[in-house]
């Protein structure tokens, strides 16, 4: 199999198609998401109301800025540049987990005050708020899986550029990293405004 | 033919131009954050959405590469949100319409 | 034929040789090339056919007379259950591209394997581990899961059976299925031999190039489905739920919205291989090869638009009772001219009844009346009367074993030679084919005129007014079961001691046909170029 080894073109559109069932399958908590907005408006306007814009807005940066750092490190690996590459990368690592970090204490704040899957406090709100706060635990749970899987994915990325067997003639695997990585972006980019910004 | 016959050089984004997409998005996030603070009623709701996908477009151009890429993937990336857009849409046949004509 | 093959007349064994330094099972499960990879689902698939098969006689049985008999009523919930996740996620779903796609597909277009070798063997055990995850469900946990296949909310959230489990395996299997529908995409973009324009693709690889889309688009539903269906047992989300705010409908919606279209991953790949065998036994090109082509693209199109009509029931608006049902409508179209153009290459042609084409018209009768029976559960108003009722088990049994079922012994009998080396009886064959035939409509037919008199599906028990249905029904399974047996006894035969078979037994023109039998391991010695279509066939000199 060696004579047809780098199908770049090939890699691509297999990546491609992996991202969009990754886009399909959050679909179809969007389709829940918008099937329950168009039954609860008000109660989903309520709810969104105990979420922190100001985090949120924080998370939403940190991610955009992670998919910058990314795309130079591509752009780093096609002018050769190794080093920038790397460091790049680890920027990218570290802007991931800091949106975890600060994940991770979002949903403390929540469970403190006994906003947690299947509480008793949330099952007191009304219907409308105890299904927006059960999406957005599913929806932002899935996506925090995603960033982590997302951070696994460029650390492995990063040990083989600093190994050489990602390089300037032969990126695609950074490349692919990349592209699952503004994908997880991208779904945030929807996110936000559908828990934070629909009050 | 297999397409990657003509596969020639990859075209190379400048940091110029990936950070000046990056300012682009964060201010588009300001606006967004502005924006909701006004009651537009129905308007947020679409005004949100509205500059969400215009930054989704910008990921997907200039981060994602994709508007150096070939047509093929172009017309495959919109395949699949058309069927997303129809898994979606026509579920609101049903929801949209759920409880009218029965007593 | 009836004495063991001498040593010097055996054939080449091609990618079947061992390997040598690696041991007999590592060769195999360890294996990169797509056609090994390919043998290793049809023996899974068909292995769990025989669980399947057997579930489903153990139903039968039960059935054959009313009120409290051999198995429990527990039981017999999770016999169905287990029936219907078995032969739908672990045999129907990958039935023909995962093998036969697998083995066929890089071959058909002058390739020496699929884009992605190595992830084609992670599907694999993808599979199998789904495979294992089901057979623990069974096994652990406080019983099997007991909800039917499709596991309805808010049953499956409540039910204290072994669901959880159950789904994770169906999660794994969709993830596999994937994998199967992105490696086939990208194989047929990128791997054409020169000379194969889209225009001379073989209509099979048309039909695994809709199926695959549809295993990439629609597929990550289930796969968020099936998690929901897990968090809300674990975690107590609470989307489903109607005290708390759900709506059990949208899961349905969801579900349905992967699992209809999922019957056509099931079809699309059995009306791909009788398109491959009609020309070669009418010898005649086929008809409307265009029309053929497109039309996979359009079931599989329009096929994405319809899952509701599996909810005229449910309660539902209305309004979209109306738009699902005209929906359902249009894709009897597509389908349509599939069956007519198939009609019209055999008609004139010069045709040899050998088992492949058997197999094929009984695709095509079987496919004929489960989809016109179809049409009656698409109309909204007859499908209150028959939904979930018999009628719907026989319709799909009619379609999915009748259908995509005879399309995989059609192609297990077409590519037998060409796989193996070695030729069936074919004799033997053609009875094994006569009884299943016998079988299948003794079994499932009394079914459709129960449901029409009203007795419901998955009910332990029924009224006396069944009775003669009933065992009439039993008695076509025990009949349908020896024709699989002498089915399969018959290619095992063949496979340890059929006469060698030739390169091209049947007088084929696509690729695969071109190379030894079995095909050596890099399928190409000289990369082909292609310069003519699928079904130019070469003027015949001698009957086969």
């Amino acid at each position: 199999m060696s004579e047809k080894a780098k199908d770049y073109a090939g890699a691509k559109l297999g990546m491609w198609l992996f991202l969009f069932t990754e886009i399909v399958l959050f679909g179809g908590l969007f389709l829940l998401y918008a099937g329950y907005l168009h039954r609860y408006r008000a109660d989903f306007h309520q709810a969104a109301r105990d979420l922190n814009t100001l985090l949120g807005g924080l998370n939403t940066v940190i991610l955009l800025t992670s998919s910058l750092c990314v795309a130079l490190a591509v752009t780093a690996l096609e002018r050769g540049r190794q080093g920038q590459c790397l460091l790049s990368l680890a920027l990218t690592v570290a802007l991931g987990l800091g949106f975890l970090v600060n994940k991770f204490f979002e949903w403390s704040a929540k469970f403190s005050h006994g906003l947690y899957p299947g509480s008793a406090h949330l099952h007191q709100l009304p219907p409308g708020q105890e299904v927006f706060f059960g999406l957005y635990f599913a929806m932002t749970g899935l996506h925090g899986v995603h960033v982590l899987v997302g951070a696994g994915l460029l650390s492995t990325v990063t040990l083989m550029v600093r190994r050489g067997r990602v390089r300037q003639e032969d990126f695609v695997i950074l490349e692919n990293a990349g592209l699952y990585w503004h994908v997880v972006d991208l779904i945030w980019i929807f996110l936000f405004p559908l828990f934070y910004l629909i009050t | 033919m297999p397409p990657d016959a003509k596969h020639s050089a990859p075209h190379i984004l400048s940091p110029g131009l990936l950070t000046a997409v990056w300012g682009a998005l964060v201010c588009l996030t300001g606006l967004t954050i502005a924006l909701a603070r006004l009651d537009l009623g129905f308007w947020n709701a679409v005004a949100a959405l509205s500059i969400a996908s215009v930054k989704a477009l910008l990921v997907i151009l200039f981060f994602m590469h994709l508007k150096y890429e070939n047509r093929l993937l172009k017309w495959l990336l919109g395949l699949a949100c058309l069927v997303l857009a129809i898994f979606i849409g026509m579920t609101f046949f049903d929801l949209a319409y759920r409880g009218l004509g029965t007593p | 034929m009836t004495e063991a093959a001498s040593p010097q007349d055996s054939p080449a064994r091609g990618f079947l040789t061992p390997e040598p330094g690696r041991g007999g099972l590592a060769s195999w499960i360890f294996s990169t090339d797509h056609k090994r990879i390919g043998l290793l689902y049809l023996t899974c698939i068909m292995t769990l056919f025989a669980v399947g098969v057997c579930l489903g006689l153990l139903m039968r049985l039960k059935l054959m007379t009313p009120g409290n008999t051999i198995i429990a009523p527990q039981t017999y919930n999770a016999a169905f259950t287990l029936h219907g996740v078995i032969m739908i996620f672990l045999v129907v779903i990958p039935s023909i591209p995962a093998s036969f796609g697998n083995i066929l597909l890089p071959l058909q277009l002058g390739a020496s394997d699929v884009s992605f070798p190595r992830l084609n063997l992670f599907s694999w055990w993808l599979y199998v581990t789904g495979a294992l995850v089901a057979l623990v469900s069974i096994f652990t946990g406080s019983g099997a899961p007991d909800t039917g296949w499709t596991f309805y909310v808010p049953f499956s959230e409540r039910t204290t059976t072994n669901v959880s489990v159950a789904v994770l395996a169906v999660l794994i299997l969709g993830f596999s299925s994937i994998l199967t529908g992105l490696n086939f995409i990208t194989t047929i973009h990128q791997q054409r031999a020169p000379g194969m324009s889209w225009r001379r693709l073989p209509l099979l690889v048309w039909s695994l190039y809709a199926t695959a889309w549809i295993q990439v688009l629609a597929t990550p539903i289930l796969g968020i489905t099936t998690l929901l269906i897990f968090s809300e047992r674990v975690l107590h989300l609470g989307l489903f739920d109607p005290s708390r705010g759900g709506d059990p409908l949208l899961y349905q919606h969801l579900f349905w919205i992967y699992s209809h279209p999922a019957v056509y991953i099931m079809i699309l790949p059995a009306m791909g291989v009788i398109s491959e065998i009609i020309p070669v036994f009418a010898h005649k090109k086929i008809f409307g090869y265009k029309m053929i082509a497109f039309s996979s693209l359009a079931i599989a199109f329009f096929g994405s638009l319809v899952w509701a009509h599996h909810m005229f029931t449910s309660g539902m608006s209305d309004v979209a009772v109306l738009v699902f049902s005209f929906l359902t409508f249009i894709v009897a179209v597509p389908s349509a001219i599939k069956v007519f153009n198939w009609l019209s290459t055999l008609y004139k042609g010069s045709i040899s009844l050998e088992p492949p084409l058997l197999y094929s018209l009984g695709f095509i009768l079987m496919f004929s009346i489960g989809g016109l029976s179809g049409l009656v559960q698409g109309a909204a108003g007859a499908d209150i009367h028959v939904h979930d009722t018999y009628f719907v088990v026989a319709h799909f049994h009619y379609v999915i074993f009748g259908g995509t079922g005879l399309g995989m012994f059609a192609a297990m009998h077409f590519w037998f030679p060409k796989i193996f080396g070695r030729m069936y009886h074919r004799g033997r064959a053609a009875w094994a084919f006569g009884i299943i035939m016998v079988g299948m409509n003794t079994l499932y037919f009394p079914m459709f005129v129960m449901g029409l008199e009203g007795m419901p599906r998955r009910y332990y028990d029924y009224l006396p007014q069944f009775a003669h249905a009933q065992f009439i029904s039993t008695v076509g399974s025990w009949v349908l079961a020896l024709g699989l047996l002498l089915m399969f006894h018959n290619l095992y035969a063949g496979l340890r001691r059929g006469a060698p078979a030739g390169p091209n037994p049947w007088g084929a023109a696509t690729l695969e046909w071109s190379v030894a039998s079995p095909p050596p391991k890099e399928n190409f010695p000289e990369p082909p170029v292609v310069s003519k279509g699928p079904y130019d066939f070469a003027p015949r000199e001698h009957h086969v």
